[in-house]
């Protein structure tokens, strides 16, 4: 990815990078469509709050989950939200220890996906407790009752993964953001504004000293942050691989997850990208290069998981196991078969379509591929959460899982939260790192 | 000051009292554990389920019910399919009409040796006592229902909703017994409560506790009018529940999954394959 197409447009200066990026927050009129969809996004936080209250007011009860499928939308929505995160980390983390300067243009919003999307997850292993006010029993404190968390149990390893991975996150976000904000706090005209971003710049001036500071903690913060793109999702696997149900048991999985969030967090970020530099005249900056790199990742990383799919039937029929077998076999004839084969056409068969570069370079098909992957993958989770549950060794406890639509309004109202926090990051944030691209303009001579 | 002459005695004296009470200590553990204390007990408690005297009457799911206050869940709940059961009474139906054959399966938690349960548990609300028992511990459980879905046999259950009685029924609460609350996990004990007073009583009667004391101990065996539970130590070759278990016919339930079940059914035919 090295060579080819510039990065950003050549007519660009340091000057319109600055003012193009800037005028997003701080000149224009806030655009009709930003109204529209934060006030769409905020009515679906508000069916998020009703259904946590209610939630909380009745117990889990109001939820589809039963014995046996006692993990049901919130462990499916948990996996896929933080899956989609991943993208983020990448891109900010890994892409800039291999030094690929394309990652100038998304990084900024792509790690605020991140943030957002592992609030979303995070908040459904707490929804999903029984008894959510015990939470920080989770936590190893000095407590009273001198019994500390049962290490053994993945469980709290995904406490501290999920913790340590919005905690890197937000730090690795908001240092990247410094010069940016010290930038809105020089150019504002307002006041209010001028403090708050003052403020939040911590004092930046850009001297060589904050310069030399800067590239040292943003490095270091990249080093943090590189392998838990792939730990995160390793330990989440390990949620299923460590118990013993057919179809969960597997030492598949942590790859196979691991490809599976990037895969996601890609079709995510094309998702918000593609409406993004249409709407604010971005194309310039996220060029067809940006789309055309990242969905060669996504083919990547959807190859992977399509070899898990292949390689999970393989193993059921290779290892004479008569429980591995029934599951497969249940997964793809039995009642949540239009999942799983909605899967395969989502994440198997759309993404060929990549290998051309003709549909790499259309626009609008990426963008319904993205969608098409994103759905995709929160079903590859529907199934593997339910076809391992529903049918149990036992078959005298077999049973179903409906979901209810306090389960639905929870996982909308996610996605609702999702986007309100994303509307109010461009609204009130610089969406693409200014001063990162400003590096990455040809000197005219 | 006879310093010189008193110290080497001293020493000896001093020596000779560590002696004799580690002695004395570790005589004292090996008696407690033979009249039955907690502390290094060589039981494992198992129970022994013919399944070819079993008629199915339910009697041991009643009792169990009644036992261990097992909510009554009332219609809503029931109508959920979400009712709890500690002791289940599963069935296996066998051919077709009109040659059917019904196998009735009671099922309690099969108390693991390996159990998956007790390793997922994220705050260590679930573990195997010293006797073998796998308890939970109501007031710590979470309610993030991992073993629930990590028991191999489902016999680990949710009060996905307030627990609730019928108004008549609140009275035959046994005190013995926790009552839980709305989000936690609950499951079969082998009535432990029930082990702990044969143990006082054995005891206040100066006497080990013997396999006749708990053979029909727990509520479950107690209840079977067909004498078809029997529960007991595993590790006393001479209990009736180690002599039933080496019986041709016993079987374990998902022996190849390797979590070594002390819950031993019993059965003439061969179990369907």
């Amino acid at each position: 990815m090295g060579s080819g197409p510039p990065v950003i447009e050549p007519s660009y200066t340091v000057a319109t990078v600055t003012d193009k990026i800037s005028s997003v927050v701080l000149t224009r009129r806030t655009p009709v469509g930003w109204i529209i969809g934060f006030s769409v996004a905020l009515l679906l936080t508000m069916t998020f709050l009703t259904a946590v209250l209610t939630l909380f007011a009745a117990g889990i009860g109001i939820w589809g989950v039963n014995v046996p499928v006692a993990w049901g939308f919130a462990i499916i929505n948990f996996v896929w939200w933080i899956g989609i995160g991943h993208a983020g980390t990448l891109i900010s983390a890994i892409l800039l220890l291999m030094q690929q300067k394309w990652r100038q243009s998304i990084n900024r919003f792509a790690e605020a996906m991140t943030l957002f999307a592992v609030l979303c997850a995070a908040v459904f292993p707490l929804l999903h407790l029984g008894r959510p006010k015990f939470f920080y029993w989770l936590f190893p404190y000095p407590s009273l009752h001198g019994v500390p968390p049962q290490f053994r149990s993945p469980l709290v390893w995904d406490v501290f993964a999920v913790a340590t991975y919005f905690t890197v996150s937000l730090l690795f976000w908001y240092v990247g953001l410094l010069p940016d904000l010290a930038t809105f706090r020089d150019c504002a005209k307002r006041k209010l504004a001028k403090i708050v971003y003052g403020v939040l710049a911590m004092g930046w001036r850009g001297s060589a000293i904050h310069w030399h500071r800067y590239d040292t903690a943003y490095l270091l913060l990249a080093g943090l942050a590189t392998p838990l793109v792939v730990s995160v999702h390793t330990v989440v696997s390990f949620d299923f691989a460590t118990s013993i149900l057919p179809g969960w048991h597997t030492t598949l999985f942590p790859p196979y997850f691991v490809a599976g969030a990037i895969y996601s967090g890609f079709a995510m970020v094309l998702v918000l990208a593609i409406p993004l530099r249409a709407a604010y005249g971005l194309e310039g900056l996220i060029t067809p290069r940006h789309l055309d790199n990242m969905a060669k990742i996504m083919l990547a990383t959807g190859l992977i998981v399509d070899y898990g799919y292949v390689m999970e039937a393989f193993f059921a029929w290779y290892s004479g196991n008569e429980a591995e077998r029934f599951m497969m076999i249940n997964r793809m004839i039995g009642p949540y078969a239009p999942a799983f084969w909605a899967t395969i056409a989502c994440n198997g068969l759309a993404i060929l379509a990549l290998w051309f570069p003709r549909v790499r370079r259309n626009v609008p098909a990426l963008f319904g591929i993205a969608l098409l992957v994103l759905v995709g993958m929160w079903l590859e989770r529907f199934f593997i959460v339910l076809t391992s549950l529903h049918r149990d060794f036992l078959p005298s406890s077999w049973g179903m899982y409906y979901p209810t639509i306090w389960d639905w309004a929870t996982f909308a109202g996610t996605i609702g939260l999702f986007f309100t926090l994303l509307f109010l990051f461009i609204r009130f944030l610089p969406l693409i790192s200014m001063f990162e691209v400003r590096a990455l303009v040809e000197p005219k001579t | 000051m006879n310093a010189d002459s008193a110290e080497p005695s001293g020493r000896r004296k001093f020596l000779a009292t560590v002696a004799g009470a580690a002695a004395a200590a570790s005589l004292g553990a090996a008696d407690a554990g033979a009249t039955g204390g907690e502390r290094g007990s060589k039981r494992k408690w198992g129970m022994v389920i013919d399944l070819d005297k079993c008629t199915g009457c339910q009697g041991c799911v009643v009792a169990c019910r009644a036992e261990n206050n097992v909510p009554m869940g009332g219609q809503t709940e029931s109508e959920l399919d979400r009712a709890i059961y500690w002791m289940d009474m599963m069935t296996i139906a066998e051919g077709h009409y009109p040659e059917l054959r019904v196998q009735f399966v009671p099922m309690p938690c099969n108390h693991c040796e390996n159990p998956p349960c007790i390793k997922v548990c994220p705050v260590g609300a679930t573990h195997i006592s010293e006797e073998g028992i796998v308890a939970q511990i109501f007031t710590r459980c979470i309610g993030c229902r991992y073993c629930t879905t990590a028991c191999p046999y489902t016999r680990r259950y949710f009060n996905w909703a307030t627990p609730a009685w019928p108004e008549e029924l609140k009275k035959t609460i046994n005190p013995d017994v926790s009552v839980r609350s709305k989000g936690v996990v609950e499951k079969c004990t082998f009535c432990h409560q029930r082990i702990r007073a044969a143990k006082e009583k054995a005891r206040a009667e100066d006497r080990p506790l013997t396999d006749a004391d708990v053979c029909r101990l727990p509520a479950c065996a107690a209840s079977c009018p067909a004498d078809a539970i029997a529960f007991g130590d595993l590790n006393d070759p001479e209990s009736e529940v180690s002599r039933l278990a080496r019986s041709p016919r016993a079987l374990r339930l998902q022996e190849e999954l390797g979590t070594h079940p002390k819950v031993i059914y019993l059965r003439e035919a061969k179990w369907r394959e």
